[in-house]
């Protein structure tokens, strides 16, 4: 069956590219200035000869270079990418704890970003020159030229002095002591903000591409056709055309993703979120190599599994690609 | 994106020349006329400030967390540790802009050559090629930055070339695309026929061509650096001895409770910048591609 094959190829290509990730990783290091055990060994301090002779043993690197790639990349199949000083902990532990609060903060910028733009775009498209169009143009420029963790600080003033309504920092309050349900609730009430933040590019960026997609649609030839057969307008509107028009958008959802992982590093800086990008923040300051590293290669891992999620998500939502090569 | 719709390469006889026609219409556009301003007054205030304030950034001149409009010395107040944040604004913008301003020019470099020899010579060099560029896309771009910037040198040189390698890959795209598309035109063809060589074909022949929509997104990729050099010093990953907007932000952070001035003003100058490069690139954008107005 053909749809097999092409998952199977696709997994395939994934674990190249992962393999690639991880040899670039390996070649930063080398490339760095200093001793590769140093950079190995990150700049926590406490770093005495013993643990720089262990970790010269470890990654062989008295051996020459394509040794040592095989030794990295043998150690990073059996799950170790090294050792964090810092943290004191085996970096891919460190990473994988922090996962969840990142993935879940992208997954609500992504939902609250694709309602609100996608809305605003379709709401905008019914009349293209009206006084709310205009406005969502301006609008978009405004929300796609702030910085995010700017907005944050901004929204953290206005929430904690002006309208306190959403708590300003942190995934949960520890002083609570709630339930299982009131704790995902009070998850929720924190996550407001961050997400809020994060989301706001993307509903401009959306917004603006909805408005596009929804005209172009609505001025195609099957349009007309629905709407000389006597076909409802409401029924046009909503059925005919935004189920096209939303296309586009889900392909720029897949693709953006990195990019999520990205402005989420800075605006967890900014909430104290604990997920990927307050690890980021805090190794960076400790000049953490080893877990920046890992880092990197978790966040390319995720927009490979994003990215298939995206492509197979498409060929369910249009069936005119059937085992197409996009 | 800019994709000029087909059809749109069909010559049209006009008296004018396309770029004069461009200039004309970008100069109709009111919003683009005001990112103009707006960027201009931006990069004056950048250059001659400094001199005419004659205020070192890094200076204490000031109680910590003077609020702005007290102090007659310190007319936006002082950080945490009582430095100008006047001072601050003025000098701050030296860093982003040309650090914005190089790595656009680096990433559309990169773009461009990655993408022109791929959409050019097509075959297994453009398959070669495009294999690295999903690669570089599946990096996140402001990790994979922080990562070079991390571990090698930071400074101003290294966020510029960090920036560049980490966001090439949509410029190598649109190049390669428009590279594709008018390497089968006519006076191409013609020009191989006469025995032009390939580095004159592209660089030559397609190139001008080429340029509408790659101007118009190297615009919009200097917004996109301003934005990445002002994250990458708020995390504190600047050159700590030069002052600029985002590491005024990242250092004020911690201290927003108590002074809310020292990260709102040039977070305000950041975002100015952003938004003029903006209108101008939404400007250039109609004034390039006029079939896109008819929407």
């Amino acid at each position: 069956m053909p749809i097999l094959r092409l998952v199977l190829e696709r997994i395939a290509y994934a674990f190249i590219v992962i393999t690639a990730v991880l040899v670039l990783n390996f070649i930063l290091v080398r490339l760095a200035p200093g001793d590769p055990a140093e950079v190995i060994a990150g700049e926590s301090g406490g770093i005495t000869e013993e643990i720089l002779a262990a970790i010269r043993r470890d990654y062989g690197l008295d051996l020459p270079l394509h040794e040592q790639l095989w030794i990295y990349l043998g150690n990073a199949v059996q799950g170790d990418l090294g050792y964090s000083f810092y943290f004191n902990s085996p970096v891919v532990e460190l990473v994988v704890s922090r996962m969840g609060p990142t993935i879940l903060l992208i997954l609500a910028a992504t939902v609250i970003a694709l309602f609100i733009g996608t809305a605003l775009g379709v709401l905008a498209s019914r009349n293209p020159e009206g006084l709310f169009s205009n406005f969502l143009t301006v609008a978009s420029l405004i929300g796609y030229s702030a910085p995010a963790f700017w907005t944050g600080l901004m929204l953290i003033i206005l929430f904690a002095f002006v309208v306190p309504l959403f708590p300003v920092a942190g995934l949960y309050d520890v002083t609570l002591s709630v339930g299982y349900f009131g704790r995902a609730l009070d998850i929720a009430h924190h996550l407001v903000l961050p997400a809020f933040t994060l989301a706001i590019i993307y509903i401009a960026q959306y917004s603006r591409l909805a408005r596009a997609s929804m005209l172009e649609v609505l001025g195609s030839d099957y349009i007309r056709t629905a709407r000389a057969k006597g076909v409802a307008e409401r029924v046009v509107f909503f059925k005919h055309a935004l189920r096209n028009a939303i296309l586009p958008i889900i392909t720029i959802t897949g693709l953006h993703f990195g990019n999520l992982l990205s402005g989420a590093v800075l605006v967890e800086a900014v909430f104290n979120w604990p997920g990927l990008g307050t690890l980021a923040f805090d190794s960076l300051l400790r000049r953490d190599y080893t877990t920046i590293l890992a880092l990197l290669f978790f966040s390319a891992l995720m927009v490979i599994v994003a990215n298939l999620a995206t492509d197979f998500c498409y060929r369910l939502a249009d069936p005119r690609i059937k085992g197409k090569r996009g | 994106m800019a994709d000029r719709p087909a059809g749109a390469e069909i010559p049209v006889a006009t008296a004018e020349s396309p770029a004069r026609e461009a200039w004309r219409m970008f100069l109709r556009n009111r919003s683009a006329i005001l990112g103009l301003v707006l960027l201009a007054a931006i990069i004056l205030v950048s250059l001659f400030g400094p001199p005419l304030y004659g205020v070192d950034p890094f200076k204490i001149r000031g109680a910590p967390f003077t609020p702005p409009g007290v102090d007659p010395n310190v007319p936006l107040g002082t950080d945490h540790v009582g430095r100008d944040i006047l001072a601050g604004m003025i000098g701050g913008g030296r860093a982003t802009l040309a650090v914005g301003a190089s790595a656009a020019l680096m990433t559309v470099a990169i773009g461009l050559l990655v993408g022109a020899m791929a959409g050019y010579y097509g075959g297994l060099v453009d398959e070669i090629l495009m294999r690295i560029t999903e690669f570089f896309q599946v990096l996140p771009s402001l990790i994979l930055a922080m990562v070079l910037v991390a571990l090698f040198t930071p400074s101003l040189y290294m966020i510029a070339i960090a920036i560049g390698v980490a966001s090439w890959q949509s410029t190598a795209r649109l190049a390669r695309a428009e590279f594709l598309r008018l390497k089968e035109l006519e006076y191409v063809k013609a020009g191989r026929t006469i025995g032009a060589t390939d580095r004159r074909l592209i660089w030559v022949v397609i190139l001008p061509n080429a340029l509408p929509p790659l101007i118009v997104s190297a615009t919009l990729i200097v917004g996109v650096a301003i934005l990445f050099e002002a994250g990458l010093s708020f995390l504190g990953l600047g050159d700590p001895n030069i002052m600029s907007w985002g590491l005024m932000i990242g250092s004020s952070r911690e201290y927003i409770f108590d002074s809310w001035w020292s990260a709102t003003f040039p977070g305000a100058a950041i975002f100015l910048s952003v938004l003029s490069v903006s209108l101008i690139g939404d400007g250039l954008n109609d004034a390039l591609n006029p079939k896109l107005r008819e929407r």
